[in-house]
């Protein structure tokens, strides 16, 4: 693939940037094609996935109507915004699993993976983004159907789409960072199982996945304060219902960059120690 | 006797054979995992920590109120034991056994199951065992001890009966879901994303079915049996279950057994084999 090769022959900023975009947009493209193969599979996977954010905010309906039509500052219609809104943003956020790892060393993957010229990395960063232009599409229609049987509450202003437009890639990034870095762990054990669910229950607990976080406990919120997770799940969706005061919007935009360039600081250095303890076998 | 007869002697002769099968295929399962015996506390750890998410959210609502949809918090822990318990059913004998009939049908490998002298369906439902992922089964157990403990009173012989018997329909109502889903496997080939789409839809099950709207409750219930799998058994253990709905199960699980087994057989007329 000459696109591949073309970063680091690229002379100039101007060269280097194009041919970046071009590795992108390759991988882009050749994951929109196999995937649109795969329609059935595909809606099967995202109808299991709806199913979630409808029992949560069934749950927190009912909830806010037996308790006279309000709970943690949410309206049944407020939940409706907020789960409708979620569905979007939790398939934004699907990075590279970190159980795929397993696969990539065992099977030798990662050893073709290695020959090419650039960071892997960016070759799944890339590969999951034209993905979402499928699933994007396949969930127009499912949000279409959401609304008007939930009927959501919105208050929506155009600072609010711009920063939510920016939100969901920056949650996209800063998810796939850790995602990835918590994948590298198979490199120095083989029962993973055990870490990656701590890592998802806290992520489920802390991110606004489950409930919006105002109807966490307070020492909850506060130890998601220190954690990234919240900057994936809550602050997009909060962003775009109009939650929140345009200081707190930029704040949060500040917050993703401040963890992508944590995580990707953090994948840097423990690929390089990772790829050290890596022996082929095949591939 | 010729070999026409021995055929018969061995399919259709013995009601017991498709037990005999069951408990012949679980032995060798169960000896199987029991080489990996560190699976099992990586299992129960899995089990654990779903658990205690699951409390944690359970706390969440009742901190918000006393009542959900008319359910106590007593009563929803007793939903969620049936839950987590049917769940650890299911893995443990349901879903193994289809993923595996999925990949035979891809594969063309469904052909060594079809020339032994067994009916097929009942060797294909009774292949595959994940022992350590009974442990839900366990964790399900005792939470439904302690949620009616909780109960005013506690339960009688009668309704544990009556409990038992709508969860046997429960799961069998599920094994007919699964089947009927897996067969599809004979038009549409690859259905890799199938287990997702029943734990999605599964989970819809930890509470019970009456909070949700009516196309949803409906389609819970006929579509995909959730309702008689979790919350009828429930029902039982909480004094709500009337005589209309447990009729009403016993002849769902009836009319879908029923179904199942004509699909099964259609599905296979039309299986091609792969290589042979």
């Amino acid at each position: 693939m000459t696109t591949a090769t073309a970063p680091t022959l690229g002379s100039g900023p101007v060269a280097a940037i194009r041919a970046w975009a071009g590795l992108y947009a390759t991988q882009m493209r050749i994951a929109i094609l196999s995937q649109i193969q795969y329609r059935v599979s595909n809606y099967f996977y995202m109808i299991g996935m709806v199913a979630e954010p409808v029992i949560y905010l069934v749950v927190w309906s009912t909830v806010a109507r037996q308790q006279g039509g309000e709970v943690g500052g949410f309206t049944p219609g407020e939940f409706a915004a907020y789960y409708i809104v979620w569905t979007l943003v939790r398939n934004m956020n699907i990075a590279l699993t970190p159980y795929a790892w397993e696969e990539r060393v065992r099977g030798g993957e990662l050893s073709g993976m290695l020959l090419k010229p650039v960071h892997p990395i960016h070759l799944d960063l890339a590969g999951l983004a034209g993905w979402k232009a499928v699933v994007i599409l396949l969930w127009l229609p499912i949000a279409a159907f959401l609304s008007l049987i939930f009927q959501p509450t919105l208050a929506i202003s155009p600072i609010d789409v711009v920063v939510f437009l920016v939100a969901i890639w920056g949650a996209y990034f800063l998810r796939s960072m850790f995602l990835w870095l918590l994948g590298l762990v198979t490199f120095w054990t083989t029962r993973v199982g055990p870490v990656f669910s701590i890592f998802f229950t806290a992520e489920l607990l802390l991110s606004g996945r489950l409930v919006p976080m105002s109807l966490m406990p307070d020492w909850a919120q506060q130890l998601a304060g220190y954690l990234p997770f919240r900057w994936t799940f809550s602050f997009p969706i909060e962003a775009l219902i109009g939650k929140l005061p345009p200081d707190q919007l930029l704040g949060g935009l500040g917050m993703q960059l401040l963890w992508i360039a944590i995580g990707a600081t953090l994948v840097a250095v423990s690929w390089q120690l990772a790829v050290r303890r890596f022996s082929a076998v095949g591939g | 006797m010729g070999p026409t007869q021995g055929r018969d002697a061995l399919r259709g002769r013995d009601p017991l054979r498709p037990i005999r099968l069951f408990a012949l295929f679980f032995r060798v399962g169960a000896l199987n995992e029991l080489q990996y015996r560190a699976n099992l506390a990586v299992q129960l750890f899995e089990s654990l920590l779903a658990l205690g998410t699951g409390l944690a959210v359970l706390g969440l609502v009742f901190g918000q109120t006393t009542n959900l949809g008319g359910w106590s918090q007593s009563e929803l822990l007793a939903v969620m034991g049936v839950h987590i318990l049917m769940g650890g059913v299911i893995k443990t004998a349901i879903q193994p056994n289809m993923e595996r009939l999925m990949t035979d049908v891809r594969q063309g490998t469904l052909d060594f199951i079809l020339t032994k002298p067994e009916d097929a369906q009942v060797m294909v439902s009774v292949r595959e065992f994940r022992i350590w992922q009974g442990v839900d089964i366990g964790v399900g157990a005792i939470v439904l001890v302690v949620a009616v403990a909780q109960l005013r009173g506690g339960i009688g012989v009668g309704v544990g009966l009556i409990f038992a018997g709508t969860l046997l329909l429960g799961a069998v109502m599920i094994y007919c879901f699964w089947l009927l889903l897996t067969t599809t496997a004979f038009w549409i080939v690859k259905m890799d994303e199938l287990h997702e789409l029943f734990e999605g839809i599964y989970q819809s099950g930890r509470w019970p079915v009456t909070i949700y709207p009516g196309w949803l409750r409906i389609s819970l219930t006929f579509l995909v049996p959730i309702a008689f799998a979790v919350t009828v058994p429930a029902e039982a253990l909480t004094s709500r279950l009337t005589v209309e709905t447990l009729a009403l199960a016993a002849a769902f699980a009836f009319g879908l057994l029923l179904l199942t087994r004509w699909f099964w057989r259609l599905g296979l007329r039309n299986y091609s084999g792969a290589s042979a």
